[in-house]
């Protein structure tokens, strides 16, 4: 574009950021959110066939399940999920600082997700290793010490690392991606009049949160009392 | 997409008081999973999991405050959920209810 066809009046965002197949900023924000959503929407679709997975298996063998599950650290589970809970709100709240263009705010923010999602898979790492030091991951070594059923017990945990391994990928992602945002919101790419990365970023962390609060119950908190029962 | 004509800022408060539920409902479904309710374990822990996870996606994710489309496409993504874990679970559930012939 020729220099002279640029009036240097008009904000640089507006020029930089409206895509010209967009009537307004706001067709082109909707437009984005409706994308990301499509995403999720094949996200949610992809961690159900998982959760099927789960629901049917544990329908067929409700004992070696039962057992199976309270090999998992409970407290540790919840502590875990609070962190995460910890992590939506930062998300959240750097969100907000972006659409009311504080920068140092934003950038802040997203750190501390970046920080608590790392102390998530912190956590769930020491879980993976405690997992593995007591031969419960399938395999020549398993050996689920005490479970009813124990032959099918490496259904449930095979789900379980499937499932949480599927989650801490998309954390991985995150991660990636977050670090980039950190970056250019440094920068000052973002602005409140033009944040969409960092909103559509916020859907995508928030759902992987969505994730952990069903796989929470699910993995370790539904058979829970049975202990007693056998 | 006439029906969203300002951009929304949720008020900072709504996240506080969301993010105090979910961290609550946290520690309640995990100390109430100790106690021995029968079947409604299963029953409790679950509801709690789709109230959390609908505070999220009402509050965190903006969706109370999104255009319609965005509520459809949410709702058209719930609904194929259910129906890929309704009806195939609907299959297991049913299968001892009668007898087949040759088995």
């Amino acid at each position: 574009m020729a220099s002279h066809t640029v009036p240097h009046e008009p904000a640089p965002q507006e020029a930089v950021t409206l895509k010209h197949h967009f009537a307004n900023e706001e067709q082109q924000k909707d437009a984005s959110t409706i994308g990301m959503w499509v995403f999720l929407v094949t996200e949610i679709m992809f961690f159900g066939g998982l959760f099927l997975a789960y629901f049917a298996y544990r329908q067929e063998y409700p004992a070696a399940f039962a057992s199976a599950s309270n090999k998992t650290n409970l407290w540790l589970g919840a502590a875990n999920t609070t962190v995460l809970i910890c992590s939506s709100l930062t998300m959240a709240l750097a969100v907000n600082a972006a659409s009311l263009g504080k920068r140092k705010l934003l950038v802040l923010f997203l750190i501390l997700t970046l920080m608590l999602g790392g102390a998530f898979l912190g956590v769930k790492a020491y879980e993976y290793h405690d997992k593995w030091v007591h031969h419960e991951v399938p395999g020549a070594h398993f050996d689920c010490e005490g479970c009813d059923d124990a032959g099918h017990a490496p259904l449930f945990f095979s789900l379980y690392f499937g499932m949480t391994g599927l989650h801490a990928t998309h954390m991985l992602v995150g991660f990636v991606i977050l670090v980039i945002l950190i970056a250019q919101s440094a920068k000052g790419k973002y602005t409140a009049k033009w944040y969409t990365p960092i909103e559509m970023f916020g859907l995508y962390w928030h759902f992987v949160d969505i994730v952990w609060i069903f796989l929470f119950p699910l993995l370790y908190l539904i058979d829970r009392s049975k202990m007693g029962l056998k | 997409m006439a029906d969203h004509s300002e951009h929304h800022i949720v008020p900072r408060r709504v996240y506080y008081l969301v993010f105090i539920t979910l961290i609550v409902m946290t520690w309640v479904t995990a100390i109430v999973s100790t106690i021995d309710l029968g079947r409604l374990n299963v029953f409790v822990a679950l509801s709690i999991a789709i109230f959390k996870a609908s505070l999220v996606i009402l509050f965190f994710m903006h969706v109370k405050y999104g255009t319609k489309l965005t509520k459809m496409i949410v709702l058209a993504g719930l609904y194929w959920l259910i129906l890929l874990l309704f009806i195939a679970m609907a299959d297991l559930w049913t299968r001892g209810w009668m007898g087949v012939p040759g088995r």
